[in-house]
C-alpha cells in the first residue's frame, strides 16, 4: 500500500519497520516531527530529551544494551551532540545506532546552514542521504544494517524539503529485531587513552571496509541516459535535476561518505564532462576532486542557500548544458509580512517591561521571544545559539564593567537544553546581570512539545515538573523572583529594580502560551471606539489583535480597535487605556 | 494523465496546509504520483504560508518552479499580487477576496494597498477573485476557505464532486463535515459566476 509522507513521517516508519525499539530526539526544525511519528508506535520506546546530547548519549546507552536506536535532531543540534558522537565513533555500537540530521540548507528557521554532511567525515562514518520520502524510509533501515555489519554509528542526513516534503511511500510490516542485551566489552566501550588508541586503528580499517561497501551498494546508482555530459548529484539536488533535465545520465550517491571512487572514476570515464549537482558545500566534489578527476560542480552552482529546480535550470545554462529560457522576474509587489508575537503571548508583557525599564543591553536566546528583536520591540541585542544569552550577558558585564542594564532574556525549555550551565557560571563567576527565564512551559517555536518545565512526557504521562525557582536557589542565585508578565506595573518594578541591582537576579516570568498545550480561553477585550482619544498607547504592546482604524478623533488621529477574534484576553491593552475605551467584552452594550 | 502544478498561498491559520493535503490525498486515490512541499517553521506566527502540490505519471521535485505553476489558489488578496510571477502565463489564477493586514501595518511603516485586486485583475485580466468574505458569512463559520479553494478546484479537472467529498469527509472533524460540504459546494458555485 502507498501513503503520502513527509520524509519525518517515512523516518518514523522506517524506524517502526526495521525494528527500532528507541527513540530520542530534541524538537528542532526541520526535524521535530521524527519523534512526532515515532511516538505513535507503541513498539518503539521514545522520548523528548532535555537537549541533543543527552538525546544521543540515551540513544547510545540503549545501542550499547543490543537494541536498534535513533535519535533525531536539526543540524546545530549536532554540535551538543558532537561530544559523545566523536568519541562513539571509536567505540562503535552494538545494536544499530543511526542519528539523523536534518539541516536547514536556506535557514528557513534555523541561525546557520552548516553542511552536516561534513561531520560524517570528521568522524570517519558512513552518511547517508535520501532524495525524497520513500528513500527516508528505506535508508533507515540501510543505515542499521550498516550500523550493524560495520560496527559504526551511522548519519542520516535531511534537508528541510526532504523533511518536509511529501511523496508516496510504499509501506511494509515491522520485523522484530532482538534486543541483544550489554555484555561487558572493557577495550570497547570504556574508552580511556588505552583503549581509545586501539580502536583509532579499528575506525581506520572500519573505514577502508566501508570505503569497499561504497562501490558494491545500491545506495549509489548510475542511471542511464543521453548526452556527452554526466552528473553526479546526491539529496534533493538529484530531483531538480531530474526534473529539469529528466534524460541525464547520472550518478545518484546515496552515500555521501565515503564514496565509491572506482564507480566514479568509471563514470566519468564516459563523457567528455561530469558536473557535480549539490546543494551548500562541495562535499562530494572536493573528494572527488582529491583523487585527481576532473569534474565540475561549484563553478555554475552556488554554495550558498537551499537549492530549487529553477536555480539547478539557471546552474545548467551556465554550465552550457541548456538553452536560457525567458526568466521570470520575482518583484515583490506586496508590502512585507513578518512573522509576529500571537495575541496575547506571555513573551509580550515580559519584553514591554524591559523595554519601558529601559535594558541596556538585552542577550538573547532562542525561541519564539527571538522575535523581540524584530518590530515593534526592538528588545533583543544578541542571539548566537542555545543558551548562548546568559553567558553573553556575563561577558558583557566582564567587558564593560557593569552588571547594571544588562539581562539575558531566555525561554523554557531552552534554559533546559543549555542555560542551567550558564546560571551556574553567573553566580560562580560573581555576576550582577538580570536573567528572564520566560517561562510558558512548553518547547513553543516547534509546536509545543513538552519539556521538563510541563508536567508530562512525550508519551503524554505525567512526570517530575522542574521547578526552576527552587534549582536557581540551589544553585545559589539570592535574588529569585517569580512574575505574571500579564500584571504590567508589577512586572515592570521588579524588572526596573533588578536591572539596576548590584546583584545577579532571576526573574521567572510565568504565562501559559496562548497556542500550546491548548489555545487559551480567557474572557476578551473589546473597544468601545467613541472613548478612544488616539493615544496609540495599546499599540506599543505590540498585539496583533490591536490595529489601527480608520476613524478619527475630533483632532484628527486615527482611532485604535481589537480584533476580537484574534485576541485570546491577556489583558495587557486594558492597562495602557486610560480612557476606559477598552473593556472586558461582558461589558459590551453597557 | 496530466501533469499540474499547483499552488497555494496564504497566511498562517487559515488551513492551508489541510487544503494541500486534501487535494494530494485525493490525486493519489485517482492515481497520480504527488509531491508537495511547504516550508514550517514560524508560519504559525502571522507569516506567509506556501504549498507547493505537484501531480502528474511521474513527479520528481517537491518544487514548483517559478513561473511555472498551472494554478494558483490565494486565500488572501495581497498574497495572491505577492505571487502572481509563479504562475505560468497561460495558468489558472483564483484568489480569495479576504483581506488579513499584517500587523508590521500598526507600525506605519507600511499601507495595505486598497486597490489589491484592481492591480492583480491588471496583471492577469483573466484571474477570479472570489467572494470568499460573503461566502464565509453566508456559510456561518469562517474556517472553510480551504475547502471553498478545494470545490474551486475541483472545477478544474473532470472528476465526480463526490469523490472530492469522500476526501473532505474523511480529512475534516466530524461535527463541520456539513458545512464542509457546503463549502466545497460553493466554491464550486463561485467559480460558475
Amino acid at each position: 500500500m502507498k501513503v503520502l509522507l513527509s520524509g519525518n513521517e517515512a523516518i518514523a516508519r522506517g524506524a517502526y519497520e526495521y525494528g527500532c525499539v528507541f527513540a530520542s530526539a530534541y524538537p528542532g526544525t526541520p526535524s521535530t516531527e521524527i519523534l512526532e511519528n515515532v511516538q505513535h508506535y507503541k513498539e518503539i520506546t521514545c522520548q523528548w530529551s532535555p537537549n541533543e546530547k543527552v538525546a544521543t548519549e540515551v540513544a547510545i546507552g540503549a545501542s550499547f544494551a543490543g537494541a536498534r536506536a535513533l535519535c533525531a535532531m536539526k543540524h546545530v543540534g549536532v554540535n551538543v551532540a558532537a561530544d559523545p558522537l566523536m568519541t562513539l565513533t571509536y567505540i562503535g555500537v552494538k545494536g544499530g545506532f543511526v542519528l539523523v540530521s536534518a539541516d536547514d540548507p536556506g535557514m528557513h528557521s534555523s541561525q546557520n546552514e552548516q553542511d552536516n554532511r561534513n561531520y560524517a567525515k570528521f568522524a570517519k562514518i558512513p552518511v547517508l542521504e535520501p532524495s525524497d520520502s520513500q528513500e527516508a524510509k528505506d535508508f533507515v533501515g540501510k543505515a542499521f544494517e550498516i550500523s550493524e555489519r560495520f560496527d559504526t554509528p551511522v548519519i542520516l542526513r535531511m534537508t528541510t524539503r526532504t523533511s518536509h516534503g511529501k511523496g508516496l511511500v510504499e509501506i511494509g510490516d515491522r520485523v522484530e529485531v532482538d534486543v541483544k542485551g550489554f555484555e561487558r566489552d572493557f577495550s570497547k566501550y570504556v574508552a580511556l587513552p588505552m583503549n581509545a588508541r586501539k580502536r583509532r586503528v579499528v575506525v581506520a580499517e572500519r573505514e577502508k571496509k566501508l570505503k569497499d561497501f561504497a562501490e558494491e551498494t545500491d545506495l549509489n546508482v548510475i542511471e542511464d541516459g543521453k548526452g556527452n555530459v554526466g552528473f553526479i548529484t546526491c539529496g534533493i539536488s538529484y530531483v531538480h535535476l531530474k526534473e529539469v533535465l529528466p534524460d541525464a545520465p547520472v550518478l545518484k550517491i546515496g552515500m555521501p561518505y565515503p564514496l565509491p571512487i572506482k564507480k566514479i572514476k568509471e563514470f566519468v570515464s564516459r563523457f567528455e564532462k561530469v558536473i557535480v549537482v549539490e546543494e551548500l558545500d562541495p562535499f562530494i566534489e572536493e573528494q572527488i576532486k582529491a583523487e585527481g578527476i576532473k569534474v565540475y560542480g561549484k563553478e555554475y552552482f552556488p554554495e550558498i542557500g537551499e537549492f530549487s529546480p529553477e536555480i539547478v535550470r539557471n546552474a545548467l545554462v551556465k554550465a552550457g548544458v541548456l538553452k536560457e529560457e525567458n526568466k521570470v522576474k520575482a518583484e515583490d509587489k506586496a508590502i512585507p509580512r513578518p512573522p509576529v508575537f500571537c495575541p496575547g503571548c506571555p513573551h509580550l508583557g515580559i519584553f514591554y517591561a524591559l523595554k519601558k525599564a529601559k535594558a541596556k543591553i538585552v542577550t538573547g536566546d532562542i525561541g519564539c521571544y527571538t522575535l523581540a528583536a524584530i518590530k515593534p520591540f526592538e528588545m533583543m541585542d544578541t542571539c548566537v545559539c542555545m543558551g548562548a544569552s546568559i553567558g553573553n550577558a556575563i561577558g558583557m558585564e566582564k567587558a564593560l564593567g557593569s552588571g547594571k542594564g544588562i539581562a539575558a532574556v531566555i525561554g523554557d525549555s531552552t534554559f533546559i537544553h543549555s542555560g542551567l550551565t550558564g546560571l551556574v557560571e553567573a553566580v560562580y563567576n560573581k555576576s550582577t546581570v538580570t536573567i528572564v527565564i520566560s517561562d510558558n512551559s512548553i518547547t513553543a517555536m516547534t509546536g509545543g512539545q513538552p519539556d521538563a518545565r510541563t508536567g508530562w512526557n512525550c508519551e503524554g504521562e505525567p512526570t517530575g515538573k522542574m521547578d526552576f525557582e527552587l534549582v536557581a536557589r540551589a544553585i545559589g542565585v539570592e535574588h529569585v523572583y517569580v512574575v505574571d508578565p500579564t500584571k504590567m506595573d508589577e512586572t515592570y518594578k521588579i524588572v526596573k529594580r533588578e536591572l539596576e541591582a548590584d546583584h545577579l537576579s532571576l526573574i521567572i516570568s510565568q504565562g501559559p502560551c496562548v497556542l500550546y498545550p491548548q489555545k487559551v480561553k480567557r474572557e476578551k477585550f473589546y473597544t468601545e471606539l467613541e472613548n478612544c482619544t488616539a493615544c496609540a498607547m495599546c499599540s506599543k504592546i505590540g498585539c496583533q489583535a490591536i490595529y489601527r482604524t480608520m476613524e478619527k478623533t475630533e483632532k484628527g488621529r486615527f482611532k485604535w480597535n481589537i480584533d476580537t477574534t484574534l485576541c485570546t484576553g491577556c489583558g495587557l491593552c486594558i492597562q495602557m487605556c486610560k480612557f476606559d475605551a477598552i473593556r472586558p467584552i461582558s461589558r459590551k452594550g453597557e | 494523465m496530466e501533469s499540474k502544478n499547483i499552488l497555494l498561498i496564504g497566511v498562517g491559520g487559515q488551513g492551508i496546509v489541510l487544503a494541500s493535503e486534501i487535494m494530494s490525498e485525493f490525486f493519489k486515490r485517482q492515481g497520480y504520483d504527488v509531491k508537495k512541499s511547504e516550508v514550517h517553521g514560524m508560519a504559525q506566527r502571522g507569516g506567509i504560508v506556501s504549498s507547493h502540490v505537484r501531480i502528474g505519471k511521474k513527479v520528481y521535485s517537491p518544487m514548483i518552479e517559478k513561473g511555472k505553476a498551472d494554478i494558483m489558489l490565494s486565500f488572501e488578496k495581497m498574497e495572491a499580487l505577492r505571487w502572481l510571477y509563479y504562475v505560468k502565463p497561460d495558468g489558472i489564477i483564483v484568489s480569495s477576496n479576504v483581506k488579513m493586514v499584517p500587523p508590521i501595518v500598526s507600525t506605519g511603516a507600511f499601507e495595505y494597498p486598497e486597490d489589491v485586486e484592481d492591480r492583480i485583475l491588471k496583471e492577469r485580466p483573466d484571474a477570479k477573485i472570489l467572494d470568499i468574505v460573503s461566502a464565509l458569512k453566508e456559510l456561518g463559520n469562517d474556517k472553510v476557505t480551504n475547502v471553498i479553494m478545494i470545490g474551486a478546484l475541483s472545477t478544474m479537472f473532470d472528476f465526480e464532486p463526490e469523490k472530492w467529498l469522500e476526501v473532505i469527509k474523511e480529512a475534516v472533524p466530524k461535527k463541520v463535515v456539513d458545512v464542509n460540504i457546503k463549502a466545497f459546494n460553493k466554491g464550486r458555485e463561485l467559480m460558475k459566476n
